[in-house]
């Protein structure tokens, strides 16, 4: 007899936790983001682990209110956020798989990711025919949105064409004479755009200096001895670069011994983030940027302070420019949030509102003010700047000197104009100050 | 003449690097029969224990000389660490099946070390450059090369040398000669083949560690290095030919020039250099230059 009333009571007590459960989920209902980037591989050290550190403590700061304003609402208008965190590694055809589980299965409202080009150009197709929303915030290739048209797929950093402008116009303001150049880029798509953009900014700002010896390493080569001799055998005024993270480093430990540094001017496009682990074996006077106005390069305001700070202190080390870019990204991301959501009478928007809110709009980061200006209001552009080397034997780092900033509209095309065809005009409408 | 001196000089450093390396894989496959894509991470586990060496050393203030003798005793600790457990614990269960399943044994374990390795050192990088200074610099013409570059041809020789005497001119190496040909035979004959298997895949990973070890003070030393070094060693093994000590010292040397040329005459093809020799020597002598056609046993 006993049995009857204890499965009652069983069932009114699971009933009252469910309740109570249920309501709890309501009252905690998140905001889930799945943040894609690479976490083994050749560019987790330099790019995919700083960034995911950068979301770690942006989003613990968010979650807290402790972020400054306009970024000190708890979570994303009050949601806690929830992170789903992806490793980029295995190529694109994992990535598609990958990003289909992320909104299908995880059901996140957001993915924010990718640092390979190849990647983005895979996945995006795939969000936009899902009509998930995607912010790409790292990879690098113009194509991207100069060959496709996007409603659900924004990128919240500047394209890759941006970099090597900047270099050749810091090169003439600075009245570095450059009659020859030389050049060593990685065999694959960003290498490849690098090149061909710098050698058109050249041909446009140094219309007599002559590319000389060019060489395409495969990625992820690690010795460059042969490399090195190549371009010590025809030295030029100039060496451009645009290696980046393992290949970088390796190619600067081979080639500074070797005296390349001295013979040739070495300009590095995107050399920024070797700077804090090679310390003092990174030769001083090399001109480098950080595809952006990240790291030691980044405008001085709270904002960036609180930021270096915050990010110094959880890991020991200043943030470079790949934690800078998803810094901006999740900022760009929780105001377009909240701004739909005011819209939505406080409830979470749908990915519609959300795209038309993040569409066209502007935000402040610690690199400076960030604008969905191109390709319809899907891609940003921002400043970016460059600086020359220098290591302070005081403060046992490598130092910035000679920095310049460039805005965004003198280094990016205008908008509707593909960035081979802005080169190839000579930067016809470009307002630079 | 300068152009030509400075593609061999380059081509013989690559080419030490890379039959050092190689030299252990061709071993490996020459006595177990193995095709060990875990090569790579035994390569990338040498340069993670020499730089932690190196970094002691750094901090006993003792000659930077013995930095060198701490990456070669880093390569022999793993070799004596990793290997027994490897081979005794995981391969010797698959011997005798199918080569295919032992390459995807392999795969996993390279799948394996690579995590355990950045669970170990981390993602940040290591670098340890002062090994590379301690040699200065040695002019060619217009080319100025690091020393510590010119002791990896050195150390190529000495180490190909060894390994050929210890094979051809030491009882142990008549043994192992033996195990290559028939194991069956060589047990029946009182030789302890698992002895000799442990003996001779330890070899191969102290061989690729020490390839690591020494190349480390030239890369910042990360997740990823393992990568592409077991690419171009396969390459290496297939040319001279699988097994052969003298194959993978010429391959070696092939794949250096062909790449040096390549670097200088037409950067463009840089590995198209490689694979279209690695191509032309499968056309004419599928087995490899040096790798004798065997018969197949029934």
């Amino acid at each position: 007899m006993s049995f009857p009333f204890h499965r009652s009571w069983r069932h009114g007590a699971a009933a009252l936790t469910l309740g109570l459960l249920s309501s709890a989920v309501y009252a905690q209902e998140t905001f889930k983001i799945g943040i894609v980037s690479f976490l083994s591989g050749q560019a987790a050290e330099s790019f995919g682990i700083p960034a995911v550190n950068g979301a770690k403590v942006l989003v613990e700061a968010f979650n807290k209110g402790q972020a400054p304003a306009p970024y000190n609402k708890v979570g994303i208008g009050g949601m806690p956020i929830e992170v789903i965190y992806v490793d980029e590694a295995g190529g694109a055809t994992k990535q598609v798989q990958e990003l289909r589980n992320l909104y299908e299965r995880d059901k996140v409202d957001v993915v924010v990711g990718y640092v390979g080009s190849g990647d983005c150009l895979a996945v995006a197709p795939v969000a936009e025919e899902l009509k998930k929303f995607l912010i790409l915030y790292d990879c690098g290739t113009p194509r991207i949105f100069e060959d496709n048209s996007f409603r659900y797929v924004f990128r919240t950093a500047a394209h890759a064409t941006m970099d090597n402008v900047a270099l050749s116009r810091y090169l003439k303001a600075r009245k570095v004479p450059v009659s020859s150049f030389n050049l060593i880029n990685q065999d694959y798509a960003w290498g490849q755009d690098s090149r061909k953009d710098f050698i058109l900014s050249m041909a446009n700002l140094y219309p007599d200096a002559k590319p000389g010896v060019d060489q395409l390493p495969k990625f992820g080569a690690g010795q460059y001895g042969t490399e090195i001799s190549a371009l010590m055998s025809k030295p030029a005024d100039l060496t451009h670069s645009s290696l980046w993270g393992g290949d970088l480093q390796a190619f600067i430990l081979q080639a500074g011994p070797r005296g390349l540094f001295k013979k040739s001017q070495v300009v590095l496009s995107a050399g920024d983030h070797v700077l804090p682990g090679l310390g003092n074996k990174m030769p001083d006077g090399t001109i480098l940027g950080a595809r952006g106005a990240y790291g030691l390069m980044a405008p001085p305001s709270p904002l960036n302070t609180w930021w270096w700070d915050t990010y110094s202190k959880a890991y020991n080390v200043y943030p470079v420019q790949a934690p800078y870019r998803m810094a901006q990204a999740l900022m760009g991301l929780k105001l377009a949030a909240e701004k739909a959501m005011a819209q939505n009478n406080g409830k979470k928007p749908s990915t519609e509102m959300l795209a038309a809110s993040l569409r066209g709009s502007e935000w402040m980061s610690p690199a400076g003010k960030i604008r969905m200006a191109l390709s319809n209001g899907q891609q940003a552009i921002q400043d970016t700047a460059i600086g020359r080397t220098k290591w302070s034997e005081e403060k046992k780092m490598v130092l910035l000197e000679d920095v310049q900033r460039f805005d965004a509209e003198c280094v990016n095309p205008p908008l509707n104009v593909k960035s081979e065809d802005w080169l190839k005009s000579g930067f016809a409408g470009a307002k630079c100050k | 003449m300068q152009l030509a001196l400075t593609i061999l000089v380059d081509g013989l450093s690559y080419a030490s690097w890379l039959f050092i390396v190689a030299l252990g894989l061709t071993l490996v496959f020459g006595v177990l029969k193995i095709l060990n894509i875990a090569h790579g991470s035994f390569y990338a586990l040498g340069a993670y224990m020499a730089a932690s060496a190196v970094a002691l050393v750094n901090n006993l203030n003792v000659s930077p000389y013995f930095s060198l003798l701490a990456m070669l005793l880093a390569a022999v600790a793993l070799a004596a660490l990793v290997a027994p457990v490897t081979e005794r614990g995981l391969l010797r269960f698959f011997y005798g099946r199918d080569e295919v399943l032992l390459v995807l044994v392999t795969y996993a374990m390279f799948l394996m070390l690579e995590d355990i390795t950045k669970l170990i050192w981390g993602a940040n990088p290591y670098y340890v450059s002062e090994p590379y200074a301690l040699f200065g610099n040695l002019d060619f013409g217009n080319q100025s090369y690091v020393g510590y570059d010119l002791l990896l041809v050195v150390l190529a020789v000495v180490v190909g040398s060894a390994m050929w005497w210890g094979l051809n001119r030491t009882r142990f190496g008549k043994i192992v000669t033996a195990v290559i040909h028939s194991p069956e035979v060589a047990a029946s004959m009182g030789v302890k083949v698992s002895r000799v298997y442990m003996v001779a895949f330890s070899m191969g990973l102290f061989l690729a560690a020490l390839g690591g070890a020494f190349t480390a003070p030239m890369i910042s030393v990360q997740p990823g290095v393992s990568v592409g070094v077991i690419i171009i060693s396969f390459a290496v093994v297939i040319i001279g030919g699988l097994g052969s000590i003298e194959g993978a010292a010429i391959g070696a040397l092939i794949v250096g020039l062909a790449r040096a040329f390549a670097v200088h005459l037409m950067p463009v093809a840089e590995l198209f250099s490689v694979y279209v020799v690695m191509a032309l020597v499968l056309m004419f002598r599928p087995q490899g230059l040096f790798q004798r056609i065997q018969a197949r046993k029934i």
